[in-house]
C-alpha cells in the first residue's frame, strides 16, 4: 500500500487542532489559569523565565500553558517572543547585596552577620506524598510563624573573606567596557567571563546540573564549598539618557549562588580561594549551584589549571548548553532527509554491486581450487 | 666538509614555569647532517628545551634561528603562524615519546603516511599510496598492513609507523622525545637500528632527547647534558661519555650497568 | 501578522543580516558569525535560511520554498505560510518564477537565473567539523588553508571503498580558496553550484554563520586527479514523466519490494508532464491533475 510522504497544508492546520484539543484535554475538568499556573506552579515558570531570558511570571506562565506544561517548548516560545522585543537599552547592575532576602543559607560559617534565613525550601521536607493534596477546596494553610526583624543588612559571605584576602577580590577588570550580549553579538571563544555567565544562565538546567555533578566526582575536581546562596527581591535601576540619574524599574527576584573553591596558587600569586557563580531568575537554586560549579570549571584556562574534563572545555559547555538550540537539532531529524537516503542508498548499492562482482571474479579461482 | 652555515642557531634560550625554571641560558648551534643528542635524568629540562626549539613552546627569552630554504636564517618565533606551521609540516619532523600524540589513530596506516603530501597539495591518489607503500617498506612495515587502523599495531610498528609519517614529506630536521622511551627492551634495539639507518642514508639533521645513554651513544654525534635547566656539560659523544669532565656526567655514565 | 515586523525580524536584526550577507558575498565561502536570532521556528529547521531569506525579502518578491525538492513537504509548507503571514508576498511553486528560492537539500533541476536568489538552510557550516571538534582550531586552519586533513578523509574512502563515498553535503573550494559545505545536498547538486548566475545564500541558524557562493564563481567539488568526482546516476527513468537526468527520489508502493523512482524536484516533473512527456508509469501516485496542470 502506498503512503503519501509529502504532507500538505490541510495535515499541518489539522495537527494544530489536534493539539488544541489535547491542550484542552477533558471539557469535563475546569481550564487552567495563567494565574494558578504563576501562583502554584511558580517554580516552573521560574524555570522557564530563566532559561527564556525574560523575567514575565504571566508570560512565562501563558508559555507553560500553551506547551501543555513542556518547559522546553515554553522556554522556546518566551524565547522566539523575546527576540521580537526592542531594546531601551541596559539597567544598572543589580545590588544583590541590598536584596530583600527571602532565604540566605551559608555552607561554610555556622553563624554570620545577618543569620542562616531558611526560608521556603524542600531541603527538609520528607519526599513523602502528601495524598491530603488530592483533595482541593480546602482551606488555604495557615500563614508560617515570622522570624525575628529582618537585619538591616546582610553582607555577602564572600566579601568577608574579601577584606581577610582569603579570597580573589572580584573585580571588574575593564570597568569602561560595555557587557557583551550574547544575544547581540555571535560568541567567540576563547569568550570573556561576562559572556560566558550569560550563555550559562540561560543553558538548560539539566546539562549544567550533570556537568556540575561530573565536576564534583573528578572530572575537572575543584573542591566546592557553597559559600551563599541567597534568594529574594532586588531593585532594577535604569538610567534614561535624557534625565542622567537612576529611576527604578521594580523589583526582580532572583536566586544567587556564590562557590568558594580551593586554588593552590601560582608562581605570582599565594595560595588563595577562587569564585564560581551563580544566577538566575526567580527561585532557581539547583540551577544557580550547578551554574556556579561550571563557571568555575571554565575558568580553569585563566587560573592555569590543567584542562582535561568536560566541564572545563569551554566550546564544549557553551556550545551544548543552550537547550532550545539543543532540541531544535536533535528534532530536526524529524524532518525529512530522503534526498541525504536515497544518495546513500544509491551509494551503498553501487559498492555492495562492486564488492558482489569482485566475489564473483574470485569464485571460479576458488572452486577450481577446491576441485585440485 | 660542512657547510656555511649552521641549519639551526641557538641563544641564550629560557623558559620558566612561575618561579620554576625549565630550561635557562641554552645556546648551541646545530650544523647539516649532525645528529645532537640531549641527555639528563628526567626533570633535567630536556623535554623543554626540546618543545621550545620545535616551536611546541614559546621561550621567555633567547631565540631559535633555522635556516629556511628560501629565505635564509630566520628566528622561528619572529616568523608568522602560517609560516611557521608551514616550516613544521614540512621542513620538519617531530617523533613523540608516545606515538599516539603523533599519529591520527582513527584513520589507516596509508592516510597517516600520506597527510603531509596531501597537505602540501598532493591530488593523485595513487602517488600519493606508492610513497605510502615506499615508506611502509622503509620503516619495515609489510605492505598489506597499509589499510589497517593504528591501533591493530603493535607500540614498536606505531613508532615506525610516526617516523614514516614524518619523514615522507623529506624534512631537514627531525626532532625526537625519547624515540624509544615508550617500547620494550626487546624491540628498542631494532628501532635504534632502523633511525641509525635512515639518518645516515638521508642526512638527516636531529635533535634527540633521551634519558637513556645507550641511544645517545648509538645515533648522536653530539651531546649536551643537561641538569637542573642548565647545560653542564657538551662535546663529541665518545669524549662526553668516555671522559665525562663534569661530576653530574660521570654520576650518568657511572650509574650505567657495563657489561 | 498583527503586532510583528514585516519579515518577522526588527529593521536592525535585518541590516545585522545584510551586513553578514554583504560580508559573506565579498568573501565568497567564508563563514561569518552572526548575532542569530532566535525565531518562532526550531532551530535545525531552517532558522538560518529564514532570517536569511527574512533579511533580503521585499513586497516585490516571489518566494518559492522547497524541502527534498518538494514544495509541498510539510517543513516547506511551514515555511512559505510563515512568510505568507508575516510579509503577504506572492508565493509559487514554480522555479521559473521565484525571484527567492528557500531549500533544504536540494538544487532545482531548473537552471537559475542572475536575477533570482538561492537561499540554503544549513544544518552544519563546518567542513572541518568532524575532523576537528574545535571551532578555534578550524578557524585557524582556514584562516591558513590548511585542508590537508579533509584530503586524508577522501583517501580513506577511496582506500576502503574504492571511491570517495560521501553522497551528499560533498566538500566544495569556492573561488580557490575556501572549504565550504554546500548543505546537505545530494553532490548530483553540486556541479549547480559552479559558476551559477544566480546568487547562493548559506544560513545556519544554530550555528550562527553565513556565508554565500557570488554569482558566476568557481565551486570545485573535491577530489583526486585518478579518483575525479562524480554524480549519482540511476538506472531507471521518472515514472510519471520518464526523465532521465533528474534526482530521482525511490517510493516504495506495496509491501512486497515493489518500488518506482520519480523526481524528487516535483515542479520539474510537473512541468514536464505538461509539456507533454511520459514516463513508464504515469499514474504510479495517482497524482491529482491538478498537480500536473500548471
Amino acid at each position: 500500500m502506498y503512503v503519501a510522504v509529502k504532507g500538505g497544508e490541510a495535515a499541518i492546520a489539522n495537527a494544530e487542532r489536534l493539539l488544541a484539543e489535547k491542550r484542552r484535554g477533558d471539557p469535563a475538568v475546569p481550564e487552567l489559569s495563567t494565574a494558578q499556573i504563576e501562583q502554584q506552579l511558580g517554580l516552573a515558570v521560574d524555570r522557564v523565565m530563566t532559561e527564556g531570558s525574560l523575567y514575565d511570571r504571566e508570560l512565562a506562565a501563558l508559555a507553560l500553558k500553551q506547551a501543555c506544561g513542556d518547559q522546553l517548548e515554553a522556554v522556546f516560545l518566551l524565547r522566539a517572543f523575546r527576540t521580537t522585543l526592542p531594546r531601551f537599552g541596559a539597567s544598572e547592575p543589580i545590588d544583590t547585596a541590598r536584596m530583600q532576602v527571602e532565604r540566605r543559607i551559608s555552607a561554610t560559617f555556622k553563624d554570620l552577620p545577618g543569620g542562616q534565613v531558611l526560608g521556603p525550601s524542600f531541603d527538609y521536607t520528607h519526599r513523602l506524598l502528601d495524598f491530603s493534596l488530592l483533595a482541593t477546596g480546602g482551606e488555604p494553610p495557615p500563614p508560617a510563624p515570622l522570624g525575628e526583624a529582618e537585619p538591616e543588612s546582610m553582607p555577602h559571605v564572600l566579601a568577608m573573606l574579601d577584606r581577610e584576602g582569603l579570597i580573589e577580590s572580584e573585580i571588574d577588570r575593564r570597568p569602561d567596557a560595555p557587557v557583551p550580549d550574547i544575544t547581540r553579538d555571535p560568541m567567540t571563544f576563547p569568550a570573556d567571563r561576562a559572556a560566558r555567565l550569560q550563555g550559562l544562565a540561560r543553558g538548560d538546567e539539566g546539562f549544567l546540573l550533570a556537568l556540575g555533578y561530573s565536576v564534583q566526582r573528578g572530572y575537572g575536581r575543584n573542591h566546592p564549598f557553597a559559600g551563599e546562596i541567597r534568594f529574594g527581591a532586588v531593585e532594577v535601576e535604569f538610567v534614561p539618557e535624557e534625565l542622567g540619574f537612576a529611576v527604578s524599574l521594580g523589583d526582580v527576584a532572583v536566586t544567587e549562588c556564590e562557590m568558594i573553591n580551593q586554588f593552590k596558587g601560582s608562581a605570582t600569586e599565594p595560595p588563595q580561594f577562587t569564585r564560581g557563580y551563580g544566577l538566575a531568575f526567580g527561585h532557581c537554586e539547583r540551577k544557580t549551584m550547578a551554574m556556579a560549579l561550571v563557571d568555575r570549571a571554565l575558568r580553569a584556562r585563566e587560573l592555569g589549571e590543567e584542562i582535561d574534563s568536560p566541564a572545563q572545555d569551554e566550546e564544549f559547555v557553551l556550545y551544548h548548553a543552550d537547550n532550545v538550540e539543543a532540541s531544535g537539532f536533535v528534532q530536526h531529524l524529524k524532518l525529512p532527509h530522503y534526498v541525504d537516503f536515497q544518495a546513500e542508498l544509491v551509494l551503498v548499492r553501487g559498492m555492495r554491486r562492486a564488492a558482489e562482482a569482485a566475489a564473483q571474479r574470485a569464485r571460479p579461482l576458488a572452486v577450481a581450487a577446491g576441485e585440485e | 666538509m660542512m657547510a656555511a652555515t649552521p641549519l639551526l642557531q641557538v641563544r641564550g634560550l629560557t623558559r620558566r614555569y612561575g618561579a620554576r625554571i625549565g630550561c635557562r641560558d641554552v645556546s648551541f648551534d646545530l650544523w647539516p647532517g649532525e645528529v645532537l643528542g640531549i641527555v639528563g635524568e628526567s626533570g633535567s629540562g630536556k623535554t623543554t628545551l626540546l618543545k621550545c626549539l620545535s616551536a611546541q613552546l614559546e621561550p621567555d627569552a633567547g631565540q631559535v634561528v633555522y635556516a629556511t630554504r628560501d629565505e635564509g636564517p630566520r628566528d622561528i618565533f619572529a616568523l608568522s603562524e602560517p609560516r611557521r606551521r608551514l616550516l613544521m609540516r614540512t621542513d620538519w619532523g617531530i617523533v613523540h615519546q608516545h606515538p599516539v600524540e603523533g599519529l591520527r589513530m582513527g584513520v589507516s596506516a596509508g592516510a597517516n603516511v600520506g597527510e603531509r603530501l596531501m597537505a602540501v597539495g598532493a591530488r593523485n591518489y595513487g602517488r600519493i599510496r606508492a610513497s605510502a607503500l615506499d615508506w611502509l617498506g622503509r620503516v619495515e612495515i609489510a605492505r598489506d598492513r597499509i589499510d589497517d587502523m593504528p591501533r591493530t599495531f603493535s607500540g614498536g610498528m606505531l613508532q615506525r609507523l610516526q617516523i614514516a609519517r614524518n619523514l615522507v614529506s623529506s624534512p631537514r630536521l627531525v626532532f625526537m622525545d625519547e624515540p624509544t622511551g615508550s617500547l620494550d627492551v626487546s624491540v628498542q634495539a631494532r628501532l635504534l637500528d632502523l633511525l641509525h639507518g635512515l639518518v645516515a642514508d638521508l642526512g638527516l639533521s636531529v635533535v634527540v632527547v633521551t634519558h637513556d645513554l645507550a641511544v645517545a651513544r648509538l645515533l648522536a654525534h653530539r651531546l649536551m647534558v643537561m641538569r637542573a635547566g642548565s647545560v653542564v656539560e657538551e662535546g663529541l659523544t665518545d669524549q662526553v661519555l668516555d671522559d665525562p669532565q663534569h661530576a653530574y656526567t660521570q654520576l650518568l655514565v657511572a650509574s650505567i650497568l657495563h657489561p | 501578522m498583527d503586532g510583528y515586523n514585516f519579515a518577522y525580524l526588527d529593521e536592525q536584526t535585518k541590516r545585522m543580516i545584510r551586513r553578514a550577507i554583504l560580508k559573506a558575498v565579498a568573501i565568497p565561502g567564508y563563514q561569518v558569525p552572526f548575532a542569530s536570532r532566535e525565531m518562532p521556528l526550531p532551530y535545525g529547521w531552517g532558522t538560518g535560511g529564514i532570517q536569511v531569506t527574512a533579511a533580503i525579502i521585499g513586497l516585490a518578491d516571489t518566494l518559492k520554498v522547497i524541502d527534498q525538492g518538494a514544495d509541498d513537504t510539510t517543513n516547506a509548507v511551514s515555511i512559505r505560510r510563515f512568510f505568507a503571514r508575516t510579509t503577504g508576498v506572492a508565493t509559487t511553486e514554480r522555479t521559473a518564477d521565484a525571484t527567492i528560492i528557500q531549500t533544504r537539500h536540494r538544487i532545482p533541476e531548473r537552471s537559475l537565473r542572475a536575477d533570482q536568489i538561492i537561499v540554503f538552510q544549513v544544518p552544519i557550516p563546518e567542513p572541518l567539523r568532524w575532523l576537528e571538534p574545535r571551532e578555534t582550531e578550524t578557524r585557524k586552519m582556514h584562516a591558513l588553508s590548511e585542508y590537508g586533513a579533509m584530503h586524508v578523509k577522501l583517501y580513506e574512502d577511496v582506500a576502503r571503498h574504492g571511491r570517495i563515498a560521501t553522497a551528499y553535503d560533498y566538500p566544495v573550494m569556492v573561488g580557490g580558496r575556501y572549504l565550504m559545505r554546500p548543505s546537505p545536498i545530494p553532490k548530483f547538486d553540486n556541479p549547480k553550484l559552479d559558476r551559477s548566475p544566480a546568487l547562493q545564500l548559506f544560513g545556519a541558524g544554530r550555528e550562527k554563520r553565513i556565508y554565500a557562493v557570488p554569482p558566476h564563481t568557481e565551486v570545485y567539488s573535491l577530489d583526486f586527479e585518478d579518483h575525479p568526482f562524480e554524480v549519482q546516476k540511476w538506472e531507471q527513468a521518472c515514472a510519471l514523466c520518464g526523465a532521465g537526468d533528474s534526482f530521482l527520489d525511490e517510493v516504495i508502493v506495496d509491501d512486497r519490494g515493489g518500488r518506482i523512482f520519480v523526481c524528487s524536484d516535483s515542479d520539474h516533473c510537473g512541468e514536464r508532464r505538461a509539456a507533454g512527456h511520459v514516463g513508464a508509469q504515469p499514474d504510479a501516485l495517482g497524482q491529482p491533475a491538478d498537480k500536473v496542470a500548471p
